[in-house]
């Protein structure tokens, strides 16, 4: 089986990336392929190097409480450029009450502090398992 | 074996203390214990050898291991100081005068993202990050609204802000000198540490060159202008956020110290009018005595670094004064209100090694800013420290425990090692260059959490203790209107102001830095003339480049 793509990402200006770093190293450890942006990406730059990368996967890390303006922003892009079959995480210093609001957007699932890296290894490889055995066909998506 | 110098250095102490307690008195005339016990302001032992007597020595004197102040919290506690800042200046300023009515002592501005970064409100780069984690600073007007009514001459101000740290300084003054303050006379600290950000916190913008040159710019203007602002707070705080270990924690930002220290002596600086102005911030994390021994190696080794290494004559070019915060990293969003016992540990240690001023962190900080309850309750927990515990009786009470003093020449021995290989890579520049210290950090990052994960560490509430079910509490929210109302007014100053004026102020700014004048003049009039912290940040673009990290 080919290995789990995985784009690791800091959205906006926050600058902690102790979280991301590690996710990507741990990743890496579980089998994955992993690349990381660096700090400073916007919406535009994840989404045009995720293509590039051809991931199946984009972490998304924000620990400046901009998540609820970044994350949207970037399913919307994936959205514009007609790609609705990666599956998109986020984490960092995330409310619970926001949740719901970003799941409506499209991410699939928020880890918030305290969560293990295996159990995001572990959402990750379900995930994508399901999607390539069940592959998302265009009618689906025009809802 | 008796010891007859330390016997004279003693009563020497003795008397010079007593001095300086006349001049400065003690908070009280007496300190007892709740029995009655009379507290004597210092413990030392009877027979001291001639390696504990340079080692350790007596608080106020080189090399500072058991404090910088011959008398310490007696005569004073620490500047509880609580780091606060967001949504807008107005805002912001209702949160300082809150803090400022329940017993603060000093103010500390959190700024937002693109104001950290150079950007200005309406800039594509500061989509959602307007107000987030901290004050939304454009223009000067800003800068007068987040101080209204707060007498600047009275209370002293810490900034956190980096790479544009000139511009919020010259801020800082223009509002002074509005209220009427003289430059001489106001107080404070800006972070102005770009070496840490390029290792662990981020907000740099320029690269490393041209960004030395600016602070050893405002080192140069301050000396004469502003002498009584800290010109530099060199941050442990955030290494240590990113994972470091204490060691490296402390060996890191004495490097960065070092090569702060060279670059303003290679300017031409005399380092005994600058040395006594830096200023340092460091972490206080969980381990309680590592802690307490850190902060006392750190003074140790800056005090032999500035002594020996840079030939700093003045008694205040040897003492590390700093800031200290309680760890951020290592509170828990699972059971927040564990963190206020969290806090209170940290805290102490901070006291028990000494800081000069202290931000104890609220208890929902893993989960959001904190609200106005929490900020309370933190800085509550200070105040039972200096007020209800005792520890601030006599100075220095571990000096002289087996343990505190063995971790304190181990930290120091192991920090001097890493010194050293830093020094081998070119000191702390180049070694941030190659990419390091941050290496080394993400090495100790990522073994701390697999020992949470696999539970060789235990942290009470995340991976033991847990709940069945966890109600998160009310948190607080930044008013998404924020944004917008902040652009409106950003854009009603520009049509405001004398553009021309504006252009003028920014042409010469840039041609200035062409060259190799001090830039604060010319930052301070960009300022006055209402041009925005991106305009001035992006002019300094144009002629330094940005810095990026791949």
């Amino acid at each position: 089986m080919l290995p789990i793509r995985v784009l690791v990402a800091k959205p906006g200006l926050d600058g902690h990336d102790r979280g991301a770093l590690i996710i990507a190293q741990a990743l890496r450890d579980e089998g994955m392929e992993v690349i990381y942006t660096g700090l400073r990406q916007s919406p535009a730059q994840i989404v045009a190097t995720a293509i590039q990368e051809d991931v199946e996967v984009i972490g998304l890390s924000c620990l400046s409480g901009a998540h609820n303006d970044l994350f949207p922003e970037v399913m919307r892009l994936l959205k514009a450029q007609g790609v609705n079959d990666m599956i998109v995480v986020g984490g960092g210093v995330i409310p619970q009450s926001d949740i719901p609001f970003l799941k409506e957007h499209g991410i699939a699932a928020i880890f918030t502090p305290g969560t293990t890296t295996k159990e995001t290894a572990d959402f990750i490889r379900v995930a994508v398992k399901k999607l390539r055995e069940e592959p998302i066909n265009e009618s689906d998506s025009k809802n | 074996m008796s010891n007859p110098s330390w016997q004279k250095r003693k009563q020497h102490w003795l008397q010079k203390t007593e001095e300086f307690v006349q001049k400065t008195p003690e908070r009280k005339e007496r300190f007892q214990t709740l029995s009655g016990i009379e507290v004597d302001r210092l413990y030392t032992p009877t027979e001291v050898t001639e390696e504990i007597s340079t080692k350790i020595g007596l608080p106020g004197e080189y090399p500072y291991t058991r404090g910088i102040r011959p008398t310490m919290y007696r005569n004073r506690f620490w500047t509880m100081r609580q780091y606060a800042g967001f949504g807008s200046a107005t805002e912001t300023n209702k949160r300082f005068r809150y803090l400022l009515e329940q017993g603060q002592t000093g103010l500390s501005v959190a700024f937002d993202l693109p104001t950290q970064i150079g950007y200005d409100s309406d800039d594509a780069m500061s989509a959602g990050e307007v107000g987030k984690v901290g004050v939304a600073i454009d223009t000067l007007e800003d800068m007068e609204n987040l101080l209204r009514g707060i007498p600047l001459d009275q209370v002293s101000t810490s900034m956190t802000i980096n790479a544009p740290a000139s511009i919020l300084l010259a801020m800082y003054i223009a509002v002074a000198e509005k209220q009427g303050v003289e430059k001489e006379a106001i107080r404070g600290t800006i972070q102005n540490d770009i070496l840490k950000e390029y290792i662990a916190r981020g907000t740099y913008i320029f690269p490393p060159t041209p960004s030395m040159r600016l602070i050893t710019d405002i080192f140069a203007y301050c000396q004469q202008h502003v002498p009584n602002f800290n010109t530099i707070s060199i941050s442990g705080y955030h290494i240590r956020e990113a994972g470091s270990t204490a060691v490296q924690e402390v060996a890191f930002t004495l490097a960065n110290g070092i090569a702060y220290v060279q670059a303003a002596m290679d300017k031409g600086l005399d380092v005994d009018q600058f040395a006594p102005r830096l200023s340092f911030f460091f972490n206080a994390h969980n381990h309680f005595f590592e802690e307490i021994a850190k902060f006392r190696a750190a003074r140790r080794i800056w005090a032999k670094v500035m002594k020996e290494r840079f030939r700093a004559k003045k008694e205040r070019s040897h003492q590390l004064r700093f800031h200290t915060q309680t760890g951020g990293s290592t509170l828990t969003a699972q059971q927040p209100d564990n963190n206020i016992v969290r806090v209170t540990l940290q805290a102490m240690a901070a006291v028990l090694g000494g800081t000069q001023s202290l931000h104890t962190n609220a208890r929902d900080e893993a989960l959001a800013l904190p609200t106005e309850e929490s900020a309370r309750i933190a800085l509550r927990t200070q105040q039972i420290i200096a007020h209800e515990s005792g520890v601030t009786d006599t100075v220095d009470p571990l000096g002289g425990s087996y343990y505190v003093e063995s971790l304190t020449d181990q930290i120091e021995a192991e920090a001097l090692a890493y010194i050293q290989k830093i020094d081998e890579l070119g000191g702390a520049v180049g070694a941030v260059e190659q990419g390091y210290m941050q290496r080394e950090i993400q090495r100790t990052a990522l073994e701390t959490q697999r020992k949470i994960e696999s539970e060789e560490e235990i942290v009470v509430g995340l991976n033991k203790f847990r709940l069945a079910h966890e109600k998160e509490p009310d948190l607080m929210k930044i008013d998404s209107a924020l944004a917008e109302r902040q652009i409106k007014q950003l854009h009603a100053i520009r049509q405001r102001r004398n553009q021309q004026d504006v252009n003028q102020k920014l042409s010469a700014l840039k041609q200035a830095a062409q060259g190799s004048e001090n830039l604060m003049p010319f930052i301070l009039e960009a300022v006055k003339s209402y041009a925005t912290v991106g305009e001035i940040s992006h002019s300094l673009r144009d002629i330094f480049g940005e810095y990026r990290i791949i």
